[in-house]
């Protein structure tokens, strides 16, 4: 109990708390969709494309936040573009952009700077790089994708289920599927400063994985996602801070564990 | 009264056509099968007849009928083996095109897709997952969803595909019902060409150049002849 206590004593720790949890709730949310349409590496490349963008936001000196999303935003439109007219096949384009961001954004940072920390930061994540001001922006932007995604419930999961069927009926799929890219943009580059670029898509796809063994319906999958994954990140924190681990590598941990623990009752369940 | 007029019409994708010059006129309460060979265009015209390809001539004109109240059913829904979703979900889902802007059902779409569910007796499988369904339960299931979008016409895109024998018949007569009870107009691309089997009144048949728009008693006439 002392320890908790003692854990919440620290500014950083508490902002790590705050910002995390949202980043927790948004990355559930778009996660059940992004792995129902089989679109999972779309928010990997995504958070490859954020490395680029940090790298290169911190070298000209301009916030990296504000830098970042827009310009995440326009490569997952682009991602959505190369998805449709698929003359280049679509995971091959996700690799090609994201590698390419990876590369560049290594390189701008090794040129400027010499390699050091910074890239470690920008990979895996750090809670000590979160400032008072990605708190606001996090907050703001979190309610953003909440609210976005509350009030277009029901057309995302016509789209998700059967965007054919959607478009028939008048669902305007291009302006949704525009929506939800944005989302998933914006809940990449926020997460990234917690999680790291390489380790941020596992929060979006864990949770929606781990629930898919035990529901079925839309719905309770998407309610449960949103328990296990703010549960995982609050567990994580706490061992991290104890045990002094990586925040973002025991999260990851926290929310592999509970797959495995969902993956085994769904065994048993089917076994009786 | 007719609800859907075709004047020629010309359908295809990017630089190549695949029908030309179509003139058709969709009947209240008609039953029309669309047979022909694949690639000969079936399932081009039915998304030309939606609006999810535009025309790259000629007009299609709804009469009494906006062109997102069409209740479509599209060929074989690729849904993933383990996809989280209820029937009364997919169902619902049905009733978006009447929703306007809102956001969220209330009880008028709810209680339409129970009426639906209702309708072709699958009410008892409401809370159930549709990965465990048959395929016969799924493609009532399915076209519950295309009746909550629909008063008045439904288009089905190969419904009985991957359906055994008992299955087919059943959504046939499911069909029929519909139609001529119900007073629902329906469009039906088929593969099964078993006389017996082509239920509808009338037929289009798209082969090559030739192009055949009559009653079904006539198609199976001249099938014969040939």
């Amino acid at each position: 109990m002392s320890s908790i206590v003692e854990m919440f004593s620290y500014t950083f720790i508490v902002r790590a708390f705050i910002v995390g949890i949202l980043i927790s709730l948004c990355a559930s949310l778009i996660g059940v969709s992004l792995v129902l349409r089989r679109n999972s590496m779309i928010g990997d490349g995504l958070s490859h494309v954020g490395f680029g963008a940090f790298a290169i936001a911190t070298v000209l000196g301009i916030a990296p936040l504000e830098f970042a999303i827009p310009l995440v935003i326009v490569v997952s439109f682009l991602i959505l573009r190369l998805n449709d007219n698929s003359k280049i096949h679509g995971d091959s384009a996700i690799a090609i952009i994201s590698a390419s961001s990876l590369a560049i954004g290594t390189f701008i940072i090794s040129i400027t700077k010499g390699v050091n920390t910074d890239i470690n930061n920008y990979l895996f994540g750090s809670i000590l790089s979160i400032n008072e001001k990605d708190i606001i922006v996090s907050i703001i932007l979190s309610i953003i994708v909440i609210l976005l995604y509350v009030f277009s419930y029901n057309k995302i999961f016509a789209i998700t289920f059967d965007e054919r069927f959607a478009k028939s009926i008048g669902v305007k799929t291009d302006l949704y599927n525009m929506i939800f890219a944005s989302l998933c943009s914006i809940v990449v580059v926020l997460g990234m400063r917690l999680m790291g670029s390489l380790l941020i898509s596992s929060l979006i796809i864990f949770p929606t994985l781990s629930s898919m063994q035990l529901f079925k319906k839309f719905k309770s999958v998407i309610i449960s996602s949103i328990i296990i994954s703010i549960i995982s990140f609050i567990v994580g924190l706490y061992i991290s801070f104890i045990y002094a681990t990586p925040t973002g590598a025991t999260i990851v941990i926290a929310n592999l564990i509970v797959f495995l623990l969902f993956k085994l009752l769904s065994i048993i369940r089917i076994k009786k | 009264m007719n609800l859907i007029e075709l004047k020629n019409v010309t359908l295809g994708y990017e630089n190549h056509i695949v029908l030309k010059d179509i003139d058709m006129t969709i009947d209240d309460k008609d039953f029309i099968c669309i047979v022909g060979p694949n690639g000969s265009g079936k399932s081009t015209l039915v998304k030309g007849i939606l609006g999810l390809i535009k025309p790259k001539k000629g007009k299609v004109i709804y009469n009494n009928l906006k062109q997102n109240f069409i209740g479509y059913m599209p060929q074989e829904t690729k849904v993933d083996s383990s996809f989280p979703a209820s029937v009364y979900e997919i169902v619902l889902s049905g009733t978006l095109n009447s929703m306007g802007l809102r956001s969220f059902y209330t009880k008028k779409e709810k209680d339409m897709a129970d009426k639906n569910l209702k309708l072709l007796g699958i009410d008892k499988l409401k809370n159930k997952n549709f990965c465990d369904l048959s395929g016969g339960q799924r493609q009532k299931v399915l076209l519950a969803r295309s009746l909550c979008a629909t008063s008045k016409l439904l288009i089905l895109d190969e419904p009985s595909n991957n359906l055994d024998t008992k299955s087919k018949q059943d959504l046939y007569k499911t069909l029929k019902e519909l139609n001529e009870n119900h007073g629902i107009t329906i469009i039906m691309i088929t593969h099964d060409l078993d006389h017996n089997n082509l239920i509808g009144n009338k037929i289009l048949s798209l082969r090559e150049d030739k192009i055949f728009f009559g009653s079904t008693e006539e198609f199976v006439k001249k099938v014969h002849h040939e």
